[in-house]
């Protein structure tokens, strides 16, 4: 049963008052920054040599991992010549006062969903590529999503670090043994890298009184309405939306903010971009 | 569209999210005023126009309790020096023991079960109601306190004033036709209180039927007529 | 992914059962479906059937649960084990947490929730068949219970998902073109404030198709909110018939 949220963040009014006041001026509360702008954002990958791979995203003071592992199992049925892709998200405790342990709650699960929506709408990861016995045996990509400090629009970062795990992802050596079984070898060097088609982010933009405005920070996100999250691939084309969030739009918003998104995304883009070519000349 | 007129007066149905006019009255909870200023209705209802004078009857209403209305709670659990009485309302209200002795008590030996329980019915004012807490009840006061006998009927709160009818006309033929004792409570519940039992069936019949039929025209003559047809049906003499 | 071209759409432009790209299933609404709910009602696009309670304003189990400001809404949208092909599993899937999450942020703007602090709405939503379409069914099924509970809203709310097969862009996608279709873009709105309450897209879209896509859905929305205003109307004909 999904609840309205009774457990809120107390935002001083008068702040509030500055951030809507300021956000009708085009600015924000951060300073530096206009409504299409995102925060300042850093990628960086293979931080966790036991995983497939991983990265580490900071978009202000938001920080997420993302770790990517792989395993050899058995495909869907109505799949049987297409790798498995999974997306899972943990809001750890240590990220925010309003985390709670236990298992995923609404919150997680509509974050790993919608991430797990874009990359697969697209076919961001080529899964016929990951077949290695057709309709038995296919590479299974767990990628983990790990919100570590929230700092506000966990949407985009947790979408950036997926996708610059899955860039920086290997697949394991394996081989196939007498019994027809698959076994991998983490032992011995990768096979090479993950089969990666399209690039994906998602830009937030947030609905601040009346005012649009991208990549929300904590506070922002605590007085905004209403979210939508445009997801973009590297061709410009929109490859998925959800509104979040207690509010409504009108139609001229929506457009307005896909419009925006559009504006943002190639900052995402490059901080990815760079990301990857950066880890090729360290040669990892 | 949903409009109809009878001598003079006419009726329209406007249903969540329609416009009622800028001459009705803005009333929290039927009618709301939107961002743009505009009056637009909150539940189903009519506007009706009478001779130029727009009011707005709801169709669908949720009792909140207002110091001063009088209402016919049930128990519903005892407490420690209180009852907790459904008032057919989303909030729970509270009777005291203290108000309902009339007196300071005894913890030693006043024990509220020992006077009212679960399930008992009651007649009780609203002391006082803000939101924040429970609504308050009191007993104290002519005619309130336990029910001990007759019935209670529930019907939709929004039809309670068609019991009542205009100036009391309704209730005034549900009681001289039947010789019953009825009380319309504003939450919902009628108590009737008749002198044998076939006639508490025609007014409780009646009451249903102006619950079901409330905003038909001709309806106080249509009761009257039902009540003296079923009174001829069941045998009972005047 | 992507379907054969022309399979679902035949070269006289219709679709595998018959409907013009613009054209909704046949739609049925009742209202007072269930004698114990405050509001209920039975929504059926085609073949997909929804049935939506709604309990309170009342006092919620836990009262930590509570607001002081205004009521909570808790909205559960459910799939019976039967309403699919192979037997749905009665325990939640992550798509109903999610779709009962997107449901409630559907009802939302419109519920005045602040005239009832400290209290509970519950919406039940139980999808019987699902054939495409159930949670935007789910919506309308809502929107009419809640009016039919008496619980004051700004405005009446109704959904419906435009896809994309074959590179057409249809009306109120039923399984078969969900699964097989290029895109789905679920949309729940409120015409009388021209307010957009429920967004999603799922697949791809280019920004001609998508804005054309909301105006197809759009249209579908104005009259759906008709046919339940009719419904509504319907159902106090009898106390007011003059």
């Amino acid at each position: 049963m999904s609840v309205t949220p009774f457990r809120l963040p107390v935002i001083a009014k008068l702040r509030r008052e500055a951030i809507e006041a300021l956000i009708a001026k085009g600015l924000r509360v951060d300073g530096k920054r206009d409504p299409a702008t995102p925060r300042s954002v850093t990628v960086e990958l293979g931080v966790i040599e036991r995983a497939e791979g991983s990265a580490l995203v900071k978009l202000g003071n938001t920080q997420v991992m993302a770790g990517v592992k792989m395993d050899v199992g058995a495909p869907f049925r109505d799949t049987p010549d297409q790798g498995v892709l999974t997306v899972h998200a943990e809001f750890v405790p240590l990220a925010s006062p309003l985390f709670e342990p236990g298992p995923p709650d609404e919150n997680a699960i509509e974050l790993a969903r919608v991430v797990d929506r874009s990359l697969r709408e697209v076919g961001a990861v080529d899964l016929g590529e990951l077949v290695i016995r057709s309709g038995e045996k296919v590479w299974v990509v767990w990628v983990d999503l790990y919100i570590l400090d929230h700092g506000g629009n966990l949407f985009d970062a947790s979408m950036l670090a997926a996708m610059a795990a899955l860039l920086n992802a290997r697949i394991p050596y394996y081989e196939e043994i007498e019994t027809g079984e698959v076994v991998v070898d983490r032992s011995k060097p990768p096979l090479g890298a993950l089969p990666i088609r399209r690039r994906v982010v998602t830009v937030t933009v947030a609905k601040i009184g009346r005012h649009l405005a991208v990549d929300p920070d904590f506070e922002e996100e605590s007085v905004a309405d209403v979210r939508l999250v445009v997801a973009l691939d590297d061709g410009g084309r929109i490859v998925g939306l959800q509104k979040s969030g207690e509010g409504a739009i009108t139609r001229e918003e929506a457009r307005r903010a896909i419009a925006l998104a559009r504006q943002a995304a190639p900052v995402y883009f490059k901080a990815l971009e760079e990301a990857a070519t950066s880890s090729k000349a360290d040669g990892s | 569209m949903g409009q109809t007129s009878s001598g003079g007066s006419s009726r329209t149905l406007v249903l969540p999210g329609d416009p009622v006019g800028e001459d009705v009255e803005a009333r929290a909870p039927y009618i709301y005023v939107d961002d743009r200023g505009v009056k637009r209705a909150a539940v189903p209802g009519f506007v009706d126009d009478r001779g130029g004078k727009k009011v707005f009857v709801p169709l669908e209403s949720i009792y909140i309790p207002k110091p001063g209305d009088i209402v016919i709670g049930m128990v519903h659990s005892v407490g420690v020096t209180n009852w907790f009485v459904d008032i057919n309302s989303p909030y729970m209200a509270v009777l005291n023991l203290q108000d309902f002795l009339g007196r300071p008590f005894n913890p030693a030996t006043d024990e509220p079960g020992r006077y009212l329980s679960a399930g008992d019915d009651i007649k009780a004012k609203v002391l006082a109601f803000d939101r924040t807490r429970n609504p308050l009840l009191t007993v104290q006061g002519e005619g309130l306190g336990k029910i001990v006998e007759g019935k209670i009927v529930e019907i939709a709160p929004a039809r309670i004033p068609r019991v009542i009818g205009r100036k009391g006309s309704m209730l005034e033929v549900l009681s001289s036709e039947t010789g019953c004792e009825i009380f319309a409570a504003v939450n919902g519940r009628v108590h009737v209180k008749c002198p044998n039992p076939e006639v508490e069936a025609i007014v409780i019949l009646a009451i249903k039927t102006i619950e079901r039929e409330a905003f038909t025209s001709g309806l106080t003559a249509r009761i009257r007529k039902l009540i003296e047809e079923e009174k001829v049906v069941r045998g009972v003499g005047k | 992914m992507k379907a054969a071209h022309g399979r679902l759409i035949s070269e006289e432009g219709l679709r595998h059962d018959g409907r013009r790209p613009d054209e909704h299933r046949p739609v049925k609404m009742e209202v007072g479906v269930l004698s114990n709910a405050d509001g209920s009602a039975m929504v059926e696009f085609g073949r997909t059937k929804v049935l939506a309670a709604v309990y309170g304003p009342r006092e919620p189990p836990q009262r930590f649960m509570l607001l002081p400001d205004r009521a909570i809404l808790r909205v559960r949208y459910h799939m019976a084990p039967f309403s699919t092909s192979d037997r749905k599993s009665p325990a939640p899937s992550r798509r109903e947490v999610e779709l009962s999450k997107v449901i409630r942020e559907a009802l939302e703007p419109v519920v005045i929730s602040e005239l009832y602090p400290r209290t509970a709405i519950d919406v039940f939503v139980e999808v019987l068949q699902a054939d495409g379409g159930t949670r935007t069914a789910g919506v309308t099924a809502a929107s009419l219970a809640l009016a039919d509970a008496g619980i004051p809203m700004r405005a009446l709310v109704a959904g419906v998902a435009v896809g994309k097969v074959d590179g057409v862009l249809v009306l109120d996608v039923d399984e078969v073109e969900d699964s097989a279709g290029e895109a789905d873009l679920p949309v729940a709105g409120a015409p009388d404030l021209g307010l957009i309450t429920l967004l999603q897209l799922n697949g791809v879209l280019s920004e001609e198709e998508f804005e054309q896509a909301l105006d197809m859905a759009w249209r579908a929305i104005e009259d759906l909110v008709r046919q339940e205003k009719e419904v509504l109307r319907r159902k106090y004909q009898g106390v007011s018939r003059a």
